[in-house]
Protein backbone atom coordinates (compact mmCIF):
# COMPACT_ATOMS: atom_id res chain seq x y z
CA UNK A 1 0.00 0.00 0.00
CA UNK A 2 3.07 2.48 1.04
CA UNK A 3 4.42 1.71 -2.42
CA UNK A 4 1.19 2.61 -4.33
CA UNK A 5 1.10 5.61 -2.26
CA UNK A 6 4.49 6.92 -2.61
CA UNK A 7 4.46 5.93 -6.22
CA UNK A 8 1.99 8.67 -7.03
CA UNK A 9 3.92 11.12 -4.67
CA UNK A 10 6.56 10.25 -6.91
CA UNK A 11 4.74 11.35 -9.89
CA UNK A 12 3.81 14.47 -8.07
CA UNK A 13 6.84 15.63 -7.49
CA UNK A 14 8.25 14.60 -11.10
CA UNK A 15 5.55 16.60 -12.62
CA UNK A 16 5.74 19.50 -10.06
CA UNK A 17 9.40 19.68 -10.82
CA UNK A 18 9.34 19.50 -14.28
CA UNK A 19 5.90 22.39 -14.57
CA UNK A 20 8.82 24.74 -12.57
CA UNK A 21 11.53 23.99 -15.32
CA UNK A 22 9.48 24.64 -18.35
CA UNK A 23 7.84 27.36 -16.89
CA UNK A 24 10.76 28.73 -15.19
CA UNK A 25 13.35 31.56 -16.88
CA UNK A 26 16.04 29.11 -18.44
CA UNK A 27 13.28 26.55 -19.86
CA UNK A 28 14.71 27.13 -23.23
CA UNK A 29 18.30 25.94 -22.42
CA UNK A 30 20.16 23.21 -23.50
CA UNK A 31 20.26 21.87 -20.15
CA UNK A 32 16.45 22.00 -19.51
CA UNK A 33 15.74 20.93 -22.69
CA UNK A 34 17.31 17.70 -21.92
CA UNK A 35 16.49 17.44 -18.32
CA UNK A 36 12.74 17.77 -18.83
CA UNK A 37 12.33 14.29 -20.86
CA UNK A 38 14.60 12.60 -18.62
CA UNK A 39 13.26 13.42 -15.26
CA UNK A 40 9.95 12.31 -16.78
CA UNK A 41 11.18 9.21 -18.01
CA UNK A 42 12.74 8.15 -14.76
CA UNK A 43 9.64 9.24 -12.97
CA UNK A 44 7.64 6.78 -15.30
CA UNK A 45 9.98 3.68 -15.09
CA UNK A 46 9.71 4.66 -10.77
CA UNK A 47 6.09 4.19 -11.13
CA UNK A 48 6.43 0.81 -12.83
CA UNK A 49 8.88 -0.43 -10.22
CA UNK A 50 6.97 0.76 -7.70
CA UNK A 51 3.13 -0.27 -8.78
CA UNK A 52 4.21 -3.66 -10.01
CA UNK A 53 5.55 -4.46 -6.25
CA UNK A 54 2.56 -2.61 -4.64
CA UNK A 55 -0.07 -4.41 -6.70
CA UNK A 56 2.12 -7.57 -6.36
CA UNK A 57 1.54 -7.46 -10.06
CA UNK A 58 2.52 -11.58 -10.95
CA UNK A 59 6.34 -11.01 -12.90
CA UNK A 60 4.77 -13.27 -15.71
CA UNK A 61 2.36 -10.62 -16.64
CA UNK A 62 5.04 -7.53 -16.01
CA UNK A 63 8.39 -7.58 -14.30
CA UNK A 64 9.79 -4.42 -12.66
CA UNK A 65 12.28 -2.46 -14.07
CA UNK A 66 14.94 -3.36 -11.58
CA UNK A 67 14.17 -7.56 -12.79
CA UNK A 68 14.78 -6.74 -16.04
CA UNK A 69 18.03 -5.09 -15.72
CA UNK A 70 19.07 -7.74 -13.92
CA UNK A 71 18.73 -10.54 -16.79
CA UNK A 72 20.03 -8.09 -18.99
CA UNK A 73 22.93 -7.72 -17.01
CA UNK A 74 23.22 -11.40 -16.82
CA UNK A 75 22.78 -12.29 -20.57
CA UNK A 76 24.91 -9.75 -22.31
CA UNK A 77 26.44 -12.58 -24.31
CA UNK A 78 23.45 -13.57 -25.54
CA UNK A 79 21.75 -10.81 -26.40
CA UNK A 80 25.00 -9.61 -28.08
CA UNK A 81 24.64 -12.44 -30.36
CA UNK A 82 20.94 -12.25 -30.92
CA UNK A 83 22.17 -8.49 -31.99
CA UNK A 84 24.75 -9.22 -34.54
CA UNK A 85 22.41 -11.60 -35.71
CA UNK A 86 19.60 -9.86 -36.50
CA UNK A 87 20.42 -6.32 -36.36
CA UNK A 88 23.88 -6.62 -37.93
CA UNK A 89 23.79 -9.29 -40.13
CA UNK A 90 19.70 -9.47 -41.26
CA UNK A 91 18.59 -5.38 -40.66
CA UNK A 92 21.72 -3.65 -42.07
CA UNK A 93 23.06 -5.73 -44.65
CA UNK A 94 19.27 -5.29 -46.31
CA UNK A 95 18.84 -2.11 -45.27
CA UNK A 96 22.04 -0.91 -47.90
CA UNK A 97 20.71 -3.03 -49.99
CA UNK A 98 17.64 -2.45 -50.41
CA UNK A 99 18.71 2.00 -49.84
CA UNK A 100 21.05 1.85 -52.66
CA UNK A 101 19.16 -0.23 -54.97
CA UNK A 102 16.50 2.47 -54.63
CA UNK A 103 18.74 5.30 -55.38
CA UNK A 104 20.19 3.56 -58.31
CA UNK A 105 16.09 3.11 -59.38
CA UNK A 106 15.29 6.76 -58.22
CA UNK A 107 18.26 8.00 -61.14
CA UNK A 108 16.86 6.02 -63.64
CA UNK A 109 13.29 6.91 -62.82
CA UNK A 110 14.49 10.40 -62.68
CA UNK A 111 16.35 10.46 -66.05
CA UNK A 112 13.42 8.67 -67.98
CA UNK A 113 9.82 10.85 -67.91
CA UNK A 114 7.79 7.49 -68.97
CA UNK A 115 9.31 5.12 -66.28
CA UNK A 116 8.52 8.70 -63.05
CA UNK A 117 4.61 8.60 -64.77
CA UNK A 118 4.40 4.97 -64.75
CA UNK A 119 6.59 3.94 -61.43
CA UNK A 120 5.93 6.38 -59.25
CA UNK A 121 2.10 5.83 -58.83
CA UNK A 122 3.23 2.20 -58.41
CA UNK A 123 5.77 3.13 -55.85
CA UNK A 124 3.44 5.32 -53.65
CA UNK A 125 1.16 2.45 -53.69
CA UNK A 126 3.58 -0.11 -52.67
CA UNK A 127 4.89 2.08 -49.97
CA UNK A 128 1.50 2.14 -48.08
CA UNK A 129 0.97 -1.51 -48.08
CA UNK A 130 1.42 -4.44 -45.94
CA UNK A 131 5.23 -5.93 -47.13
CA UNK A 132 5.69 -7.50 -43.74
CA UNK A 133 3.31 -10.42 -45.44
CA UNK A 134 5.83 -10.81 -47.70
CA UNK A 135 7.81 -11.92 -44.86
CA UNK A 136 6.68 -16.18 -44.85
CA UNK A 137 7.45 -16.15 -48.56
CA UNK A 138 10.63 -14.70 -47.84
CA UNK A 139 11.68 -17.30 -45.26
CA UNK A 140 10.61 -20.30 -47.69
CA UNK A 141 12.56 -18.83 -50.56
CA UNK A 142 15.75 -17.90 -48.85
CA UNK A 143 16.36 -20.87 -45.67
CA UNK A 144 16.10 -19.77 -42.07
CA UNK A 145 19.74 -17.70 -41.77
CA UNK A 146 20.06 -14.09 -42.00
CA UNK A 147 19.87 -13.95 -46.17
CA UNK A 148 15.78 -14.38 -46.04
CA UNK A 149 15.52 -11.39 -43.05
CA UNK A 150 17.39 -9.20 -45.38
CA UNK A 151 15.43 -9.92 -48.35
CA UNK A 152 12.47 -8.72 -46.28
CA UNK A 153 14.11 -5.53 -44.80
CA UNK A 154 15.19 -4.81 -48.84
CA UNK A 155 11.56 -5.13 -49.69
CA UNK A 156 9.96 -3.28 -47.12
CA UNK A 157 12.65 -0.32 -47.36
CA UNK A 158 12.48 -0.41 -51.02
CA UNK A 159 9.45 1.44 -52.14
CA UNK A 160 9.56 4.40 -49.15
CA UNK A 161 13.40 5.31 -50.08
CA UNK A 162 12.41 5.11 -53.90
CA UNK A 163 9.48 7.65 -53.05
CA UNK A 164 11.27 9.81 -50.95
CA UNK A 165 15.15 10.07 -53.76
CA UNK A 166 12.55 10.85 -56.72
CA UNK A 167 10.57 13.52 -55.02
CA UNK A 168 13.95 15.26 -53.73
CA UNK A 169 15.62 15.30 -57.78
CA UNK A 170 13.08 17.10 -58.65
CA UNK A 171 13.37 19.56 -56.07
CA UNK A 172 14.70 22.17 -57.80
CA UNK A 173 13.81 25.09 -59.60
CA UNK A 174 13.64 25.68 -63.55
CA UNK A 175 15.77 29.13 -62.61
CA UNK A 176 18.78 26.40 -60.84
CA UNK A 177 18.39 24.03 -63.80
CA UNK A 178 18.50 26.80 -66.89
CA UNK A 179 21.45 28.06 -65.32
CA UNK A 180 23.07 24.85 -65.43
CA UNK A 181 22.23 24.25 -69.10
CA UNK A 182 23.73 27.81 -69.85
CA UNK A 183 26.51 26.91 -67.99
CA UNK A 184 26.15 23.95 -70.82
CA UNK A 185 26.54 20.94 -68.49
CA UNK A 186 26.02 17.42 -68.87
CA UNK A 187 23.17 15.37 -67.23
CA UNK A 188 26.06 13.91 -64.73
CA UNK A 189 27.02 17.47 -64.38
CA UNK A 190 23.70 18.89 -63.22
CA UNK A 191 23.13 15.92 -61.21
CA UNK A 192 26.05 16.03 -59.13
CA UNK A 193 26.69 19.18 -58.67
CA UNK A 194 22.58 20.88 -58.37
CA UNK A 195 20.36 18.00 -58.30
CA UNK A 196 22.01 15.69 -55.96
CA UNK A 197 22.66 18.59 -53.27
CA UNK A 198 18.99 19.71 -53.75
CA UNK A 199 17.97 16.07 -53.49
CA UNK A 200 19.93 15.05 -49.72
CA UNK A 201 17.43 16.46 -47.53
CA UNK A 202 14.71 13.97 -48.72
CA UNK A 203 17.19 11.14 -49.30
CA UNK A 204 17.81 11.66 -45.55
CA UNK A 205 14.57 11.56 -44.92
CA UNK A 206 13.57 8.68 -46.37
CA UNK A 207 16.79 6.74 -44.93
CA UNK A 208 15.50 8.01 -40.74
CA UNK A 209 12.36 6.35 -42.43
CA UNK A 210 13.20 3.07 -43.37
CA UNK A 211 15.84 2.55 -40.65
CA UNK A 212 13.16 1.62 -38.27
CA UNK A 213 11.16 0.02 -41.01
CA UNK A 214 14.64 -1.90 -41.65
CA UNK A 215 14.57 -3.23 -37.73
CA UNK A 216 10.89 -4.36 -37.96
CA UNK A 217 11.23 -6.54 -41.32
CA UNK A 218 13.99 -8.14 -39.50
CA UNK A 219 12.30 -9.11 -36.27
CA UNK A 220 9.32 -9.76 -37.87
CA UNK A 221 10.65 -12.24 -40.06
CA UNK A 222 12.45 -14.23 -37.59
CA UNK A 223 8.67 -15.00 -36.04
CA UNK A 224 8.53 -17.29 -39.31
CA UNK A 225 11.52 -18.96 -38.87
CA UNK A 226 15.12 -18.29 -37.46
CA UNK A 227 18.36 -19.99 -36.36
CA UNK A 228 18.35 -21.03 -32.96
CA UNK A 229 19.47 -17.05 -31.95
CA UNK A 230 18.10 -13.44 -33.11
CA UNK A 231 15.99 -11.04 -31.59
CA UNK A 232 12.89 -11.96 -32.96
CA UNK A 233 13.46 -16.46 -32.10
CA UNK A 234 14.66 -14.49 -28.72
CA UNK A 235 10.96 -12.71 -28.15
CA UNK A 236 9.08 -15.82 -29.07
CA UNK A 237 11.10 -18.35 -27.49
CA UNK A 238 10.86 -16.74 -24.41
CA UNK A 239 7.02 -16.01 -24.03
CA UNK A 240 6.80 -19.81 -24.77
CA UNK A 241 8.61 -19.76 -21.55
CA UNK A 242 7.15 -16.95 -19.89
CA UNK A 243 10.64 -15.65 -19.11
CA UNK A 244 9.54 -12.10 -19.38
CA UNK A 245 12.61 -10.50 -18.27
CA UNK A 246 14.33 -11.83 -21.22
CA UNK A 247 11.69 -10.52 -23.70
CA UNK A 248 12.01 -7.49 -22.51
CA UNK A 249 15.40 -7.75 -22.25
CA UNK A 250 15.20 -7.99 -25.89
CA UNK A 251 12.73 -5.24 -26.89
CA UNK A 252 15.46 -2.95 -24.72
CA UNK A 253 18.17 -4.16 -26.90
CA UNK A 254 15.90 -3.25 -30.07
CA UNK A 255 14.80 -0.30 -28.97
CA UNK A 256 18.48 0.79 -28.31
CA UNK A 257 19.54 -0.23 -31.43
CA UNK A 258 16.71 1.54 -33.47
CA UNK A 259 17.25 4.84 -31.41
CA UNK A 260 21.08 4.39 -32.24
CA UNK A 261 20.42 3.77 -35.57
CA UNK A 262 18.58 6.86 -36.05
CA UNK A 263 20.83 8.89 -34.09
CA UNK A 264 23.57 7.73 -36.31
CA UNK A 265 21.99 9.03 -39.46
CA UNK A 266 20.80 12.22 -37.74
CA UNK A 267 24.00 12.89 -37.34
CA UNK A 268 25.50 11.90 -40.70
CA UNK A 269 22.77 14.34 -41.70
CA UNK A 270 23.79 17.25 -39.53
CA UNK A 271 27.15 17.06 -41.32
CA UNK A 272 26.39 16.44 -44.72
CA UNK A 273 23.36 18.80 -45.15
CA UNK A 274 24.43 21.70 -42.35
CA UNK A 275 23.56 23.87 -45.12
CA UNK A 276 19.92 23.49 -45.31
CA UNK A 277 17.40 26.02 -43.21
CA UNK A 278 16.27 23.00 -40.92
CA UNK A 279 19.64 22.16 -39.95
CA UNK A 280 20.90 25.75 -39.07
CA UNK A 281 18.34 26.39 -35.94
CA UNK B 1 -6.41 11.13 -66.29
CA UNK B 2 -5.73 8.87 -69.25
CA UNK B 3 -1.84 10.62 -70.01
CA UNK B 4 -1.56 9.24 -66.18
CA UNK B 5 -3.16 5.76 -66.81
CA UNK B 6 -1.52 4.34 -69.75
CA UNK B 7 2.13 4.65 -68.55
CA UNK B 8 1.08 3.01 -65.12
CA UNK B 9 -1.05 0.31 -67.24
CA UNK B 10 2.39 -0.42 -69.52
CA UNK B 11 4.80 -0.68 -65.95
CA UNK B 12 2.03 -2.79 -64.25
CA UNK B 13 2.23 -5.16 -67.64
CA UNK B 14 6.06 -4.72 -68.01
CA UNK B 15 5.85 -6.31 -64.47
CA UNK B 16 3.22 -9.31 -64.63
CA UNK B 17 5.98 -10.24 -68.19
CA UNK B 18 8.83 -10.21 -65.40
CA UNK B 19 6.62 -11.92 -62.78
CA UNK B 20 5.91 -14.74 -65.54
CA UNK B 21 9.64 -15.04 -66.49
CA UNK B 22 10.33 -14.91 -63.01
CA UNK B 23 8.36 -18.13 -62.42
CA UNK B 24 11.14 -20.05 -64.60
CA UNK B 25 13.89 -20.22 -62.85
CA UNK B 26 12.05 -20.13 -59.33
CA UNK B 27 10.40 -23.52 -60.04
CA UNK B 28 12.50 -25.16 -62.65
CA UNK B 29 13.60 -28.17 -60.16
CA UNK B 30 10.29 -29.21 -59.13
CA UNK B 31 8.84 -28.97 -62.88
CA UNK B 32 11.70 -31.23 -64.22
CA UNK B 33 10.87 -33.74 -61.72
CA UNK B 34 7.24 -33.56 -63.03
CA UNK B 35 8.59 -33.77 -66.25
CA UNK B 36 10.92 -36.31 -65.59
CA UNK B 37 8.11 -39.10 -64.32
CA UNK B 38 5.96 -38.12 -67.60
CA UNK B 39 8.93 -39.73 -69.76
CA UNK B 40 10.31 -36.74 -70.85
CA UNK B 41 14.48 -36.59 -71.66
CA UNK B 42 16.06 -34.28 -68.88
CA UNK B 43 19.64 -32.69 -69.52
CA UNK B 44 21.19 -33.88 -65.81
CA UNK B 45 19.56 -36.92 -65.86
CA UNK B 46 19.62 -37.57 -61.78
CA UNK B 47 18.16 -35.15 -59.25
CA UNK B 48 20.82 -35.30 -57.36
CA UNK B 49 23.02 -33.95 -60.17
CA UNK B 50 20.26 -31.35 -60.94
CA UNK B 51 20.19 -30.05 -57.28
CA UNK B 52 23.45 -28.62 -57.41
CA UNK B 53 23.05 -26.74 -60.48
CA UNK B 54 22.09 -22.98 -61.23
CA UNK B 55 18.28 -22.57 -61.80
CA UNK B 56 19.11 -20.52 -64.69
CA UNK B 57 21.43 -23.28 -66.25
CA UNK B 58 18.64 -26.12 -65.89
CA UNK B 59 16.40 -23.60 -67.66
CA UNK B 60 18.27 -23.23 -70.88
CA UNK B 61 19.01 -26.75 -70.98
CA UNK B 62 15.98 -27.99 -70.38
CA UNK B 63 13.52 -25.10 -72.78
CA UNK B 64 11.66 -27.94 -73.67
CA UNK B 65 9.98 -29.54 -70.51
CA UNK B 66 9.43 -26.44 -68.83
CA UNK B 67 5.75 -26.46 -69.82
CA UNK B 68 4.11 -27.26 -66.93
CA UNK B 69 6.10 -24.33 -64.82
CA UNK B 70 2.86 -22.70 -64.58
CA UNK B 71 0.60 -25.19 -63.50
CA UNK B 72 2.63 -27.00 -60.44
CA UNK B 73 0.50 -28.06 -57.90
CA UNK B 74 2.73 -26.37 -54.72
CA UNK B 75 5.39 -23.39 -57.00
CA UNK B 76 7.87 -21.93 -55.13
CA UNK B 77 6.94 -18.91 -57.06
CA UNK B 78 2.78 -19.14 -58.07
CA UNK B 79 2.58 -17.96 -61.63
CA UNK B 80 -0.17 -14.03 -61.61
CA UNK B 81 -3.11 -16.58 -62.49
CA UNK B 82 -2.85 -19.01 -60.26
CA UNK B 83 -2.89 -16.07 -57.28
CA UNK B 84 -5.75 -14.71 -58.86
CA UNK B 85 -7.66 -18.14 -59.60
CA UNK B 86 -6.60 -19.20 -55.91
CA UNK B 87 -8.33 -15.27 -55.04
CA UNK B 88 -10.99 -16.02 -56.59
CA UNK B 89 -11.84 -19.81 -54.81
CA UNK B 90 -11.11 -18.40 -51.88
CA UNK B 91 -13.71 -15.99 -52.11
CA UNK B 92 -16.08 -15.59 -54.39
CA UNK B 93 -15.93 -19.25 -54.98
CA UNK B 94 -16.14 -20.39 -51.99
CA UNK B 95 -19.35 -18.62 -50.42
CA UNK B 96 -20.91 -19.01 -53.84
CA UNK B 97 -20.71 -23.08 -54.42
CA UNK B 98 -18.52 -24.05 -50.76
CA UNK B 99 -20.42 -26.48 -48.45
CA UNK B 100 -19.91 -23.66 -46.03
CA UNK B 101 -20.44 -20.84 -48.16
CA UNK B 102 -22.90 -17.81 -47.40
CA UNK B 103 -25.64 -19.11 -50.02
CA UNK B 104 -25.38 -22.78 -48.52
CA UNK B 105 -24.88 -22.32 -44.46
CA UNK B 106 -26.67 -18.22 -44.24
CA UNK B 107 -22.89 -17.82 -42.55
CA UNK B 108 -19.44 -16.63 -44.16
CA UNK B 109 -17.38 -19.74 -44.59
CA UNK B 110 -14.25 -19.75 -42.37
CA UNK B 111 -12.81 -20.88 -45.32
CA UNK B 112 -12.70 -17.59 -47.11
CA UNK B 113 -10.98 -14.88 -47.29
CA UNK B 114 -13.83 -12.42 -47.30
CA UNK B 115 -14.13 -13.96 -43.45
CA UNK B 116 -10.79 -13.64 -43.02
CA UNK B 117 -10.47 -9.77 -44.03
CA UNK B 118 -13.27 -9.08 -41.85
CA UNK B 119 -11.87 -10.37 -38.72
CA UNK B 120 -8.31 -8.29 -39.63
CA UNK B 121 -10.51 -5.31 -40.53
CA UNK B 122 -12.72 -5.02 -37.25
CA UNK B 123 -9.15 -5.40 -35.62
CA UNK B 124 -7.92 -2.25 -38.09
CA UNK B 125 -11.08 -0.51 -36.77
CA UNK B 126 -11.37 -0.82 -33.16
CA UNK B 127 -7.33 -0.44 -33.16
CA UNK B 128 -6.82 3.03 -35.69
CA UNK B 129 -10.27 4.79 -33.52
CA UNK B 130 -8.46 4.07 -30.41
CA UNK B 131 -5.27 5.24 -31.79
CA UNK B 132 -6.75 8.42 -33.38
CA UNK B 133 -8.70 9.43 -30.60
CA UNK B 134 -5.85 9.17 -27.81
CA UNK B 135 -3.32 10.76 -30.68
CA UNK B 136 -5.77 13.60 -31.09
CA UNK B 137 -6.47 14.28 -27.21
CA UNK B 138 -2.70 14.09 -26.72
CA UNK B 139 -1.57 16.56 -29.25
CA UNK B 140 -4.13 18.98 -27.87
CA UNK B 141 -2.37 18.30 -24.68
CA UNK B 142 1.15 19.44 -25.75
CA UNK B 143 0.26 22.40 -28.01
CA UNK B 144 -1.94 23.50 -24.81
CA UNK B 145 0.99 22.33 -22.02
CA UNK B 146 4.42 23.58 -22.14
CA UNK B 147 5.06 20.96 -19.22
CA UNK B 148 3.71 18.10 -21.56
CA UNK B 149 5.30 19.12 -24.54
CA UNK B 150 8.68 19.24 -23.36
CA UNK B 151 8.48 15.97 -21.52
CA UNK B 152 6.02 13.98 -23.77
CA UNK B 153 6.99 14.91 -27.04
CA UNK B 154 10.84 13.70 -27.34
CA UNK B 155 9.90 10.08 -26.09
CA UNK B 156 6.84 10.41 -28.75
CA UNK B 157 9.72 10.77 -31.33
CA UNK B 158 12.50 8.36 -29.56
CA UNK B 159 9.46 5.49 -29.50
CA UNK B 160 9.28 6.21 -33.52
CA UNK B 161 12.53 4.84 -33.78
CA UNK B 162 11.90 1.84 -31.63
CA UNK B 163 10.65 -1.33 -33.73
CA UNK B 164 7.63 -1.50 -32.10
CA UNK B 165 6.06 -4.48 -33.83
CA UNK B 166 8.47 -6.30 -32.10
CA UNK B 167 6.10 -5.86 -28.75
CA UNK B 168 2.94 -7.84 -30.34
CA UNK B 169 3.53 -11.39 -29.43
CA UNK B 170 3.98 -9.91 -25.79
CA UNK B 171 1.25 -7.82 -25.54
CA UNK B 172 -1.04 -10.78 -26.75
CA UNK B 173 0.08 -13.27 -24.46
CA UNK B 174 -0.08 -10.74 -21.75
CA UNK B 175 -3.44 -10.05 -22.12
CA UNK B 176 -4.21 -12.97 -22.94
CA UNK B 177 -3.24 -13.82 -19.56
CA UNK B 178 -4.90 -11.40 -17.58
CA UNK B 179 -8.24 -12.86 -19.57
CA UNK B 180 -8.83 -10.57 -22.54
CA UNK B 181 -8.49 -11.71 -25.90
CA UNK B 182 -10.17 -11.93 -29.56
CA UNK B 183 -10.04 -8.42 -31.02
CA UNK B 184 -8.83 -6.07 -27.97
CA UNK B 185 -5.37 -7.16 -28.73
CA UNK B 186 -4.50 -6.87 -31.52
CA UNK B 187 -6.40 -3.69 -31.65
CA UNK B 188 -4.04 -2.36 -29.19
CA UNK B 189 -0.98 -2.91 -31.18
CA UNK B 190 -2.95 -1.52 -34.28
CA UNK B 191 -3.74 1.18 -31.64
CA UNK B 192 -0.48 1.92 -30.61
CA UNK B 193 0.86 1.56 -34.59
CA UNK B 194 -1.59 4.60 -35.72
CA UNK B 195 -1.41 6.60 -32.34
CA UNK B 196 2.36 8.34 -33.17
CA UNK B 197 1.73 9.66 -36.75
CA UNK B 198 -1.69 11.09 -35.64
CA UNK B 199 0.26 12.73 -32.40
CA UNK B 200 3.30 14.40 -34.67
CA UNK B 201 1.00 15.42 -37.26
CA UNK B 202 -1.84 16.92 -35.24
CA UNK B 203 0.26 19.17 -32.99
CA UNK B 204 1.82 20.42 -36.41
CA UNK B 205 -1.74 21.14 -37.68
CA UNK B 206 -2.77 22.56 -34.30
CA UNK B 207 0.22 25.02 -34.32
CA UNK B 208 -0.44 25.75 -38.03
CA UNK B 209 -2.28 28.80 -37.32
CA UNK B 210 -0.25 31.59 -37.55
CA UNK B 211 0.79 34.67 -34.97
CA UNK B 212 -1.39 37.00 -36.70
CA UNK B 213 -4.57 34.91 -36.34
CA UNK B 214 -3.75 34.07 -32.74
CA UNK B 215 -3.42 37.98 -32.50
CA UNK B 216 -6.98 38.49 -33.68
CA UNK B 217 -8.66 35.78 -31.45
CA UNK B 218 -6.98 37.34 -28.74
CA UNK B 219 -8.41 40.97 -29.32
CA UNK B 220 -11.60 39.16 -28.84
CA UNK B 221 -10.56 38.30 -25.69
CA UNK B 222 -11.30 34.06 -26.75
CA UNK B 223 -11.45 31.50 -24.54
CA UNK B 224 -8.29 28.77 -24.85
CA UNK B 225 -11.40 26.51 -25.41
CA UNK B 226 -12.76 29.44 -27.88
CA UNK B 227 -9.43 29.33 -29.97
CA UNK B 228 -9.43 25.07 -29.66
CA UNK B 229 -12.53 24.77 -31.33
CA UNK B 230 -12.96 27.93 -33.93
CA UNK B 231 -9.24 28.46 -35.28
CA UNK B 232 -6.76 25.32 -34.12
CA UNK B 233 -9.19 22.72 -34.61
CA UNK B 234 -10.46 23.44 -37.94
CA UNK B 235 -6.71 24.30 -39.26
CA UNK B 236 -5.77 21.17 -38.45
CA UNK B 237 -7.62 19.60 -40.47
CA UNK B 238 -5.44 18.94 -43.82
CA UNK B 239 -2.83 17.73 -41.04
CA UNK B 240 -5.04 15.26 -39.31
CA UNK B 241 -6.03 13.83 -43.11
CA UNK B 242 -2.47 13.51 -44.13
CA UNK B 243 -1.80 11.34 -40.89
CA UNK B 244 -5.18 9.39 -41.12
CA UNK B 245 -3.88 7.63 -44.10
CA UNK B 246 -0.31 6.66 -42.37
CA UNK B 247 -2.34 5.34 -39.76
CA UNK B 248 -5.18 3.60 -41.41
CA UNK B 249 -2.04 1.65 -42.59
CA UNK B 250 -0.05 1.24 -40.20
CA UNK B 251 -2.92 -0.09 -38.34
CA UNK B 252 -3.61 -2.50 -41.01
CA UNK B 253 -0.21 -4.02 -40.70
CA UNK B 254 -0.48 -3.72 -36.44
CA UNK B 255 -3.92 -6.22 -37.20
CA UNK B 256 -2.01 -8.58 -39.35
CA UNK B 257 1.37 -8.93 -37.32
CA UNK B 258 -1.15 -9.28 -33.82
CA UNK B 259 -2.81 -12.12 -35.81
CA UNK B 260 0.26 -14.56 -36.57
CA UNK B 261 0.76 -15.42 -32.49
CA UNK B 262 -2.82 -16.64 -31.86
CA UNK B 263 -3.82 -19.00 -34.71
CA UNK B 264 -7.89 -17.41 -34.60
CA UNK B 265 -8.61 -16.42 -37.58
CA UNK B 266 -7.68 -13.15 -39.84
CA UNK B 267 -5.65 -12.65 -43.05
CA UNK B 268 -2.43 -12.92 -40.59
CA UNK B 269 -3.22 -16.40 -39.61
CA UNK B 270 -3.76 -17.02 -43.33
CA UNK B 271 -0.41 -16.70 -44.52
CA UNK B 272 0.95 -18.25 -41.37
CA UNK B 273 -0.44 -21.21 -42.05
CA UNK B 274 -0.08 -21.30 -45.68
CA UNK B 275 3.59 -21.12 -44.74
CA UNK B 276 3.26 -23.93 -42.18
CA UNK B 277 1.39 -25.92 -44.75
CA UNK B 278 3.69 -24.99 -48.29
CA UNK B 279 0.49 -23.39 -49.37
CA UNK B 280 2.23 -20.25 -51.79
CA UNK B 281 -0.89 -19.68 -53.75
CA UNK B 282 -3.01 -19.29 -50.16
CA UNK B 283 -0.23 -16.27 -48.74
CA UNK B 284 0.23 -15.02 -52.15
CA UNK B 285 -4.00 -14.68 -51.90
CA UNK B 286 -3.92 -13.51 -48.36
CA UNK B 287 -1.23 -10.64 -49.52
CA UNK B 288 -3.02 -9.58 -52.27
CA UNK B 289 -6.08 -9.49 -50.14
CA UNK B 290 -4.29 -7.32 -47.08
CA UNK B 291 -2.84 -5.05 -50.43
CA UNK B 292 -6.58 -4.46 -51.74
CA UNK B 293 -7.91 -3.74 -48.54
CA UNK B 294 -4.82 -1.16 -47.72
CA UNK B 295 -5.56 0.45 -51.08
CA UNK B 296 -9.51 0.70 -50.49
CA UNK B 297 -8.88 1.74 -46.76
CA UNK B 298 -6.37 4.95 -47.58
CA UNK B 299 -8.83 5.54 -50.75
CA UNK B 300 -11.56 5.74 -48.63
CA UNK B 301 -9.90 8.25 -46.52
CA UNK B 302 -8.85 10.28 -49.44
CA UNK B 303 -12.15 10.75 -50.53
CA UNK B 304 -13.74 11.63 -47.15
CA UNK B 305 -10.50 14.08 -46.80
CA UNK B 306 -12.03 15.66 -50.06
CA UNK B 307 -15.75 15.82 -49.09
CA UNK B 308 -14.64 17.79 -45.56
CA UNK B 309 -12.11 19.91 -47.15
CA UNK B 310 -14.77 21.29 -49.95
CA UNK B 311 -17.08 21.59 -47.49
CA UNK B 312 -14.88 23.38 -45.63
CA UNK B 313 -13.82 25.89 -48.06
CA UNK B 314 -10.46 24.65 -47.70
CA UNK B 315 -9.89 22.93 -50.95
CA UNK B 316 -7.31 24.20 -53.21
Amino acid sequence: MIQIVFAFVLWAAGWALNARLANGPGADTRAARLAVPLIFGATLLGMWELLVRGLEVPTVILPPPSQIAGTFAENTGLLWRDFVQTILKGAVSGYVIGCGAAFLTALLVDRYDYLRLGLLPLGNFMAALPIVGTAPILVMWFGFGWQSKAAVVVLMVFFPMLVNTVAGLQDTTTMQRDLMRTYASSWGQTLMKLRLPAALPFIFNGLKITSTLALIGAIVAEFFGSPTLGLGFRISTSIGQLDLGMVWSAIVVAALSGTAFYGLIALIERRVTFWHPSQRG
Amino acid sequence: MTRLIRPVLAMVLALMALWYVAVLPMNVKETLTQAERAGAVIAPPSAVERRDMSNWALVLNNTHALGESWNLDRPRLPAPHQVLTELYASTIGEEVTGRRGIVKTGTLSNRSLIYHGLITLNATFVGFLIGTGLGVVLAVGIVHSRVMDMSVMPWAIVSQTIPIVALAPMIIVVLYSIGIQGLLPKAVISAYLSFFPVVVGMVKGLRAPDSMQLDLMRTYSAEPMTVLTKLRLPSSVPYLFASLKIAIAASLVGAIVGELPVQQGGLGARMLAGSYYGQTAQIWAALLMAAGLAAVLVWLIGVIERRTLRRMGMMA
